[in-house]
């Protein structure tokens, strides 16, 4: 499992950037499959059944973020955006559609692999741990989130960062911190991604979203988690 | 930008007392008071006027018939006594009783020969008979001699019948005197036969007169009052009907103002207000046409932005890519091509910065650009391109120095925004120090906080102060660019201090180098006044004409009062670019 090579669904209309991406992943070390029209990337994800998913924003046939919708429906799999818009409005409905996290074009190669890795990387946990957040308990080697026995469905990324937040229950994170360590930057990066993030956590775990109790936000600071 | 949001009803006193003040003399300037104040007034006026002559005409009229029934009454008054006093007796005693009878007789008509009674036209009167005989004529006078007045008398011993306005005193029904008009009425008579003569006089009272006179009087004060007061009404009705149609229009022009394109004037009623309720739909019509096409071209441009971004960085990611893949085994190359490799990501890069750039500048071009405020530290923004600019400074042996504040500095801004203005002028400012040191400044007070970024270079020229925000503007065109700048990072900077309602002005002086000050408000909305630090570096007041600062809020050249160095307030002069050295920036 560890050493087979993470296969990328690369959903992509133009034939240049989806070849040099292809060139790119593979010399990475990453097995990629490319699908240049929207409508036909749904079924290509359920045959690739892909690692990862790079998806360009700007599709003939379905939009990307339909696209996103439909995967994100029914799989967790990591999805990383390609797009060219700044604009906040197109990042935020982006990651509201369920992307984990986004490329802005024009990108360097070694930006989008270090994306790509920063999402791969899992499973690094040691020990089989419980963690309690509130009334949500946290299987962590199991990846499972239940509240009073009931299980709650989180992507990978969500359960990441319920994960960081409730193992230190009393510290509080800043968005830099989490985006760090959920996310794998490096530097100073959009704080946009945690925002949106925790609002699509909070509507999974929260009781009352507007009244959060698991993830808190500490204002002007950043987000802790609830008190056990 | 938007509008601050008017609070209708506050909740202080004084605020309140603020607008019912205002209300009030806005009432006091609305044109149908004034119509009906100047209605009113000017009624007054004529009313006053017509009084004083209508009373006037009565008042002669009344007189002039007491007059000529007076001088009928003289003249019975003579016969009477011409027939009574023949053989006058020269016995002081006995003429006195002849004359308290002829006295008596004039005084009652009843005895009189004439069919015309005492009273009957010219009201009562008090007849006085004295003789002329010299010496004695006071003694034997029977009848109110004293009210009869000196000239009267001197008159009537001259030989003339005559009549004269006097005052009179009686006691009235309170029992105390009053002094009452009364006309005397003279005359000589000489009895025949004899060198006797004798003065008859005729006092009439005018208090019947001075009655009327006063009815009168109060007539036409209360009907003038009414009268003024009813035209008063008349003008308000008047007014109110005149307006109807102004009002109407205002309204309707406030309701284009706010945004309703569609609304129109009723075209009815008089010609003079179907005219212009036409020519104002005519406007209401051309604006909406002007603003469609305004909107069209608006969102033409935008889409055209979103297109060109999209279209030109696709290709733009494929080469990149291409190129660091080429980049990345360039030691497999031979050196010419592995040189060429290099070159071609270098200026990759500036063309990436330089298309952001352009992208962001055809954004704000759109009006497409919005603030996504946060509560930040603004010092943490600050040091994190502080330590970003580091490495480029550290090539060319500028050292960044900075002086904070110890307590954090809150505020309400766009990180993103402020940390690229700070970006851009820390760029700019290791790209023309010289190798001198660069200083960063922060200081805040409770509404606004200011930035500083200064360096003592080649400094600016007078006139480039206002220069340096323009599109690739660049001081010395042969000049060597280590940051790599686009020639629109000042241009963005300015851009990105406006949209937070803040300033970005410069300073220079050649030399001295230059300073650039950002000002913006802590809490979103608040409009600035001043700034927490001064533009200009302390002692260099004097070289300096004025500092003059553009509202970069609004983007006019509109001159405030500039309070930033000390005590010092005063109105900038002068076209705003045109003074040496410094101005805040307009593109």
């Amino acid at each position: 499992m560890e050493h087979m090579r993470a296969r990328i669904l690369v959903v992509d209309d133009d034939p240049a950037l989806a070849e040099m991406l292809t060139i790119v992943l593979r010399s990475e070390g990453f097995d990629s499959a490319v699908v240049r029209d929207g409508s036909r990337a749904l079924d290509a994800f359920r045959e690739v059944r892909p690692d990862l998913v790079l998806l360009d924003l700007m599709l003939p046939g379905l939009s990307g973020l339909d696209v996103c919708k439909q995967i994100r429906a029914e799989s967790g799999v990591p999805i990383i955006m390609l797009t060219a818009k700044t604009d906040t409005v197109d990042v935020v409905l982006g990651l509201e559609s369920g992307a984990d996290d986004y490329v802005m074009k024009p990108f360097k190669p070694k930006e989008l692999t270090a994306r790509v890795r920063a999402r791969l990387r899992r499973g690094d946990v040691v020990g089989a741990e419980r963690l309690r957040v509130a009334d949500v308990e946290i299987d962590v080697p199991g990846h499972q989130v239940t509240r009073e026995g009931e299980a709650i469905t989180l992507t990978p990324l969500e359960f990441d960062l319920l994960v960081a937040l409730a193992r230190k229950p009393r510290q509080v994170f800043t968005r830099e911190v989490l985006l760090e360590q959920v996310w794998g930057y490096r530097h100073a990066a959009d704080t946009r991604l945690v925002n949106v993030h925790v609002q699509r956590l909070r509507s999974k775990v929260e009781k009352d979203p507007e009244h959060p109790e698991v993830v808190l936000t500490v204002r002007g600071v950043g987000y802790r988690a609830g008190t056990v | 930008m938007t509008t601050k949001p008017v609070e209708a009803g506050g909740s202080l006193p004084s605020e309140k007392r603020h607008t019912w003040w205002r209300r009030l003399t806005h009432t006091s300037r609305t044109l149908r008071l004034r119509v009906v104040a100047m209605t009113v007034v000017l009624s007054t006026l004529v009313m006053i006027l017509l009084g004083v002559v209508l009373q006037g005409q009565i008042r002669d009229g009344l007189l002039a018939n007491k007059q000529s029934a007076a001088i009928a009454e003289i003249e019975n008054a003579i016969v009477t006594a011409r027939g009574q006093l023949v053989g006058a007796e020269t016995n002081p005693t006995q003429l006195r009783a002849q004359l308290a009878r002829l006295v008596q007789d004039i005084g009652n008509p009843a005895r009189a020969t004439d069919a015309i009674g005492q009273g009957a036209t010219a009201g009562v009167f008090d007849p006085v008979v004295t003789p002329l005989r010299p010496g004695a004529s006071a003694i034997s006078a029977v009848g109110p001699i004293e009210d009869v007045p000196s000239g009267l008398r001197d008159e009537v011993e001259a030989g003339n019948e005559t009549w004269q306005y006097t005052t009179v005193l009686r006691k009235n029904a309170a029992g105390t005197l009053a002094s009452i008009p009364a006309l005397v009425v003279g005359a000589p008579v000489v009895v025949q036969g004899s060198s006797d003569a004798f003065g008859v006089y005729l006092v009439f009272l005018l208090s019947t007169e001075q009655k009327t006179l006063a009815v009168v009087q109060q007539t036409l004060l209360v009907g003038g009052a009414a009268l003024a007061l009813a035209l008063g009404l008349i003008a308000f009705l008047v007014a109110t009907a005149v307006l109807r149609p102004i009002r109407r229009a205002s309204t309707v022009a406030a309701k284009l103002a706010a945004g309703d394109l569609t609304e129109r004037l009723p075209v009815r009623g008089a010609a003079e207000l179907t005219s212009m309720a036409d020519s104002f739909n005519g406007m209401a019509e051309a604006i909406r046409i002007q603003i469609r096409q305004l909107e069209e071209f608006g969102t033409l441009q935008r889409r055209f932005t979103s297109d060109v971004s999209h279209e030109l960085r696709t290709p733009l990611t494929t080469v990149r890519m291409a190129a660091d893949v080429l980049h990345a085994s360039r030691d497999e190359f031979p050196p010419h091509l592995g040189r060429a490799t290099e070159l071609m990501v270098d200026e990759l890069d500036r063309f990436e910065s330089l298309l952001f750039d352009l992208l962001e500048v055809s954004r704000y071009d759109a009006g497409m650009a919005e603030l996504q405020v946060e509560t930040v530290d603004v010092r943490t923004c600050v040091m994190e391109c502080v330590v970003a600019a580091g490495p480029v400074a550290a090539t060319t042996g500028v050292r960044i120095v900075t002086n904070l504040p110890d307590d954090e500095v809150i505020a309400d801004v766009d990180p993103t925004r402020l940390e690229r203005i700070v970006r851009n002028l820390l760029n700019n400012a290791v790209d023309h120090a010289e190798g001198g040191p660069v200083e960063v400044e922060i200081a805040a007070d409770a509404d606004s906080l200011a930035i500083i970024v200064a360096d003592h270079g080649v400094g600016l020229k007078p006139g480039e102060a206002g220069l340096v925000f323009n599109r690739f503007w660049r001081a010395d065109p042969s000049r060597q660019r280590r940051t790599g700048g686009t020639g629109l990072g000042l241009a963005i900077a300015l851009e990105d201090a406006r949209l937070h309602g803040g300033w970005l002005q410069a300073w220079g002086n050649p030399g001295t180098g230059a300073r650039f000050r950002l000002t913006v408000p802590r809490l979103q909305g608040f409009v600035l006044c001043g700034s927490p630090l001064p533009l200009r570096p302390i002692g260099q007041d004097d070289d300096s004409i004025d500092d003059d600062s553009i509202d970069n809020e609004s983007g006019n050249s509109f001159h405030r009062i500039d309070t930033d160095d000390g005590m010092r307030a005063r109105f900038a002069l002068g076209p705003p670019l045109s003074t040496p050295g410094t101005t805040g920036g307009a593109v």
